[in-house]
């Protein structure tokens, strides 16, 4: 056995022996970007999916009919401003200043619940004319789409609130940063992901 | 069951009725009874010996990616044996169903069955294994001590037990899916199969996926992340970076089949028209998206195996391996490849000339590195001082199997000859050969080679040999005719049989089963005769093959924390170097090394899991809503514990290694 020899006195180094613990939450950046990029491809399959059939309207209602771009611009609008004031947020927790992130990411909170409220308000108006998502693939695809992005919001604002009553626990600690950093690419991901809704779904909906 | 009646579901049960247990159907009684008596055994051996606490604290809720690993591999192993259940069920119905014989099963037991094997082979006997394995060396090989996330390593390994038990429960309550194993609408959309089978199907995979995806992304985190000083990307061991490549592709597969699951709920749930045949639904949209996630899949199988027979061929010849950079770009085009040539499981589907050239083209190129890795392997061997000791055996079983179902691969991807062969008993032969010959042998020499490592004895030879020539011969004999049917024109899934000159056929792929029946018994003999014999086939000095990579530099079975002091690598083969330059381990100066808590969360969650799956499947919506929420708390709940990890002091890892210190002298001195 090896570990039995005597090292020759030029042998290079085989051991750590002054070593330091990788850091704690050392990979969680990365592990939460390759996430991201995994719940990415979910929304590719939803993109895809839209695609293909966002021509079968089965002599139903299609985009033109259904969508009311101000209503759209509104709602994009909240998001937008959302992912602004999630921003400030950060920018607030970088200069460690507890009262002013938390009173950011309220706002941002608020932004995202009105994105929600009138999204499901749009959705109940679509359901109330008959744009039921069973009513045709289209509307299946445009439902499921645009609805798998609202129920990531939701949770996002869960999780939101979540850590609004952890940083009030114990204030802008590593382990807190980190989780707002998380949730910060998070929210900007479903801002990136709502730019394509925009444009995909309806823009390019009501210009077919 | 066929025929449940269309009574309204009810608040309490949802559709279930007492109608839903199978207690008319005798096999399935008598199975029940059997694993009744054999789970109360097994509880009552647990309860009796007082062993609860100890499974809690040190195995279920353990962090640890060794225990990890081993429990995933015990789920593998036990799952096979329903899978392999399911396969000599089919193959005994095939024999029989002949002259006028409607068999022994039912058709919609039948067609459960079927389904079931796939199901379950793929999904909780491959993956479990391969995963089992990956999270138990990965770590080893690269000098880590546990992976990057070692919570979500427990959560994702529950994950994956909550799947297989929602599929065993499909067993006794209601049915499974009676569709094939990808569940390809209509077929599987709710107007023709409105019972809880495919519902059983989506929910066992889309919980058991969570647990896949998110071991995908720990993985991929763990070799980007803590590799030792000195090993640069292209000083990584083989199977390390197959390992990454095979997570790469879950984490960029996964997500697809989840979401194509989910538009298949949707469907089935909320009446969408995704995949229906009117109001302007598409099935082979269902059939293109399965299949995006389900080519790789296959590769997600087969190249850690790859990276098995890597490590066991240079280990095995005493050289390093042949090749080493030619092996890793090989890994990498094959992993990019992967997701080029989906559309070769459906030539049929009429996408035209220009569309099938492409994808018959880009299939066929896949031989090239693939080949090319052969060429590494026979070239490792060449000259080399070669030992047959069972994993090298099973490398050179896979090197000619695997050539076989290699070439039969390449017949298919030409359209034209797939035409007469899609669907056939020929490309059920194909794909068993190389997951058989490709997957399943590089297990069981993965196995072969890592136990000593993770038990500190070697598995007996003369029970690992029977087991060995049991499963190559079985293969032969149960797969090489059904390479006949196919050519005859047998298409896959038949219950019975009309042309009497088919028979001889079957009976002969039934007698294969029966010897690989064998092989799979020898190997659990194998395991019990090993552990009988423990003593004698102890290994103290943590290298019993003489091998070459880091694995190996620590004792067997590795202390909690894998190494006292991280190594740091100067070569390919890093222990290979440090023993050959005469690296000393340090037997003074040990710090406290910081490791993470266990959790008992993981498990919770998995079983809130189970119970929402269960809900769902039987429309019982309050209990959904139930577990929905408490699934969310609980998980909420453990973000609020900031006291995840703790020390091992200084001193009990100065005993440990002074443990193994006398253990390697009165080696030396033997």
């Amino acid at each position: 056995m090896s570990s039995a020899a005597t090292p020759a006195s030029d042998a290079p180094v085989f051991f750590d022996l002054n070593e330091h613990p990788h850091p704690e939450g050392h990979s969680t950046s990365l592990g939460f970007w390759i996430y991201l990029m995994s719940d990415c491809l979910i929304f590719a399959v939803l993109f895809a999916t839209f695609a293909v059939l966002s021509g079968s309207f089965a002599a139903g209602p299609g985009p033109r009919e259904l969508f009311e771009l101000p209503l759209v611009a509104l709602n994009t609008s909240m998001l937008l401003l959302s992912s602004i004031t999630y921003g400030f947020a950060m920018l607030t927790m970088e200069k460690d200043r507890v009262a002013a992130t938390q009173a950011w990411l309220a706002i941002t909170a608020l932004f995202g619940i009105a994105f929600l409220s009138i999204e499901l308000y749009e959705f109940h108006h679509l359901i109330a004319e008959g744009a039921t998502p069973q009513r045709s693939a289209f509307l299946s695809a445009f439902f499921v789409l645009v609805g798998t992005h609202g129920l990531h919001v939701t949770f996002g604002t869960i999780w939101l609130f979540t850590l609004m009553v952890q940083v009030k626990q114990r204030g802008l600690v590593p382990g807190n940063k980190r989780r707002l950093m998380c949730l910060s690419m998070f929210w900007h991901f479903l801002d990136v992901v709502w730019i394509g809704v925009f444009t995909f779904v309806y823009l390019m909906g009501v210009l077919r | 069951m066929t025929e449940q009646p269309t009574i309204a579901p009810s608040f309490l049960f949802g559709r279930f009725t007492l109608e839903a247990i199978p207690y008319h159907e005798p096999i399935l009684v008598a199975t029940f009874i059997a694993v009744a008596i054999g789970g109360i055994a097994v509880l009552g051996a647990i309860s009796y010996f007082r062993l609860w606490g100890y499974l809690w604290k040190e195995w279920f809720t353990s962090v640890d990616h060794k225990r990890i690993g081993i429990m995933y591999m015990v789920l593998g192993i036990i799952m096979l044996l329903r899978g392999f259940a399911d396969a000599i069920m089919m193959r005994l119905q095939q024999a029989l169903a002949f002259g006028g014989s409607e068999g022994y099963l039912p058709a919609h037991h039948y067609d459960q069955v079927f389904t079931a094997h796939g199901v379950i082979m793929i999904f909780f006997v491959a993956m479990p294994l391969v995963t089992g394995l990956m999270n138990y060396v990965v770590p080893l090989q690269i000098g880590a001590r546990d992976v990057s996330f070692p919570f979500l390593n427990n959560f994702s390994f529950w994950m994956t037990v909550s799947g297989a038990i929602l599929v065993m429960t499909s067993l006794f309550i209601g049915e499974f899916a009676q569709t094939g194993w990808l569940a390809y609408p209509p077929l599987s959309g709710i107007a023709y199969s409105p019972n809880v089978g495919v519902d059983y199907y989506i929910w066992a995979l889309q919980i058991a996926g969570v647990g896949t995806t998110l071991s995908g992304i720990n993985l991929i985190c763990t070799i980007v992340k803590m590799r030792c000083p000195g090993m640069t990307m292209m000083k990584m061991p083989v199977f390390t970076w197959t390992s990454l490549c095979t997570n790469v592709l879950i984490v960029a597969t996964f997500p697809i089949l989840t979401a194509t699951l989910a538009l298949l709920t949707a469907d089935r749930y909320l009446g969408t028209n995704f995949f229906t045949n009117d109001l302007g639904g598409n099935p082979m949209m269902y059939v293109n998206l399965i299949w995006i996630w389900g080519h790789p899949e296959v590769y997600i199988l087969i190249l850690p195996a790859f990276g098995i027979f890597s490590e066991v061929t240079s280990a095995f010849s005493g050289k390093r391996l042949f090749g080493y950079t030619s092996m890793v770009y090989a890994t990498v085009v094959i992993t990019i490849l992967s997701y080029l040539v989906w559309l070769h499981h459906f030539f049929t589907m009429g996408s035209g000339a220009s569309v099938n050239s492409f994808f018959g083209i880009t299939t066929m190129i896949i031989s090239i590195p693939t080949g090319a890795k052969m060429f590494n392997w026979l070239f490792t061997m060449y000259r080399g001082r070669i030992r047959f000791e069972l994993p090298m055996m099973y490398t050179i079983a896979f090197m000619l199997t695997f050539v076989i179902g290699g070439m039969t691969g390449v017949l298919l991807a030409v359209p034209p000859a797939d035409f007469v062969l899609h669907n056939s008993l020929f490309l059920i032969a194909h794909f068993h050969n190389v997951i058989i010959g490709g997957v399943v042998f590089g297990l069981f020499a993965g196995i072969a080679f890592w136990w000593p490592k993770a038990f500190g004895f070697r598995l007996d030879p003369f029970w690992g040999k029977m087991s060995f020539w049991f499963w190559v011969v079985g293969f032969y004999v149960a797969f090489m005719p059904l390479y006949v049917l196919g050519l005859m024109g047998v298409t896959r899934r038949l219950r019975v049989f009309d042309d009497p000159s088919l028979h001889i056929w079957f009976i002969i792929a039934a007698f294969g089963a029966f010897l690989i029946a064998l092989g799979i018994a020898s190997f659990l003999i194998q395991i019990a005769v090993s552990i009988k014999n423990r003593d004698k086939l102890r290994d103290t000095t943590g290298d019993p093959w003489d091998a070459r990579t880091l694995e190996w530099a620590t004792s067997s079975p590795p202390p909690d924390y894998n190494f006292a002091f991280t190594p740091v690598v100067h070569d390919l083969d890093a222990w290979w170097d440090m023993k050959h330059r005469g690296a000393a381990r340090p037997l003074t100066g040990f710090r406290p090394i910081h490791m993470p808590r266990n959790s008992g969360t993981g498990p919770i969650l998995a079983a809130i899991s189970f119970v929402l799956g269960f809900a769902l499947i039987w429309y019982i919506w309050w209990l959904a809503a139930l577990a929905f929420v408490a699934l969310l708390g609980t998980a909420i709940a453990h973000t609020f514990n900031y006291n995840r990890d703790f020390d091992i002091p200084a001193d009990v890892i100065a005993r440990t290694e002074e443990a193994r210190t006398k253990l390697l002298a009165a080696q030396v001195n033997a």
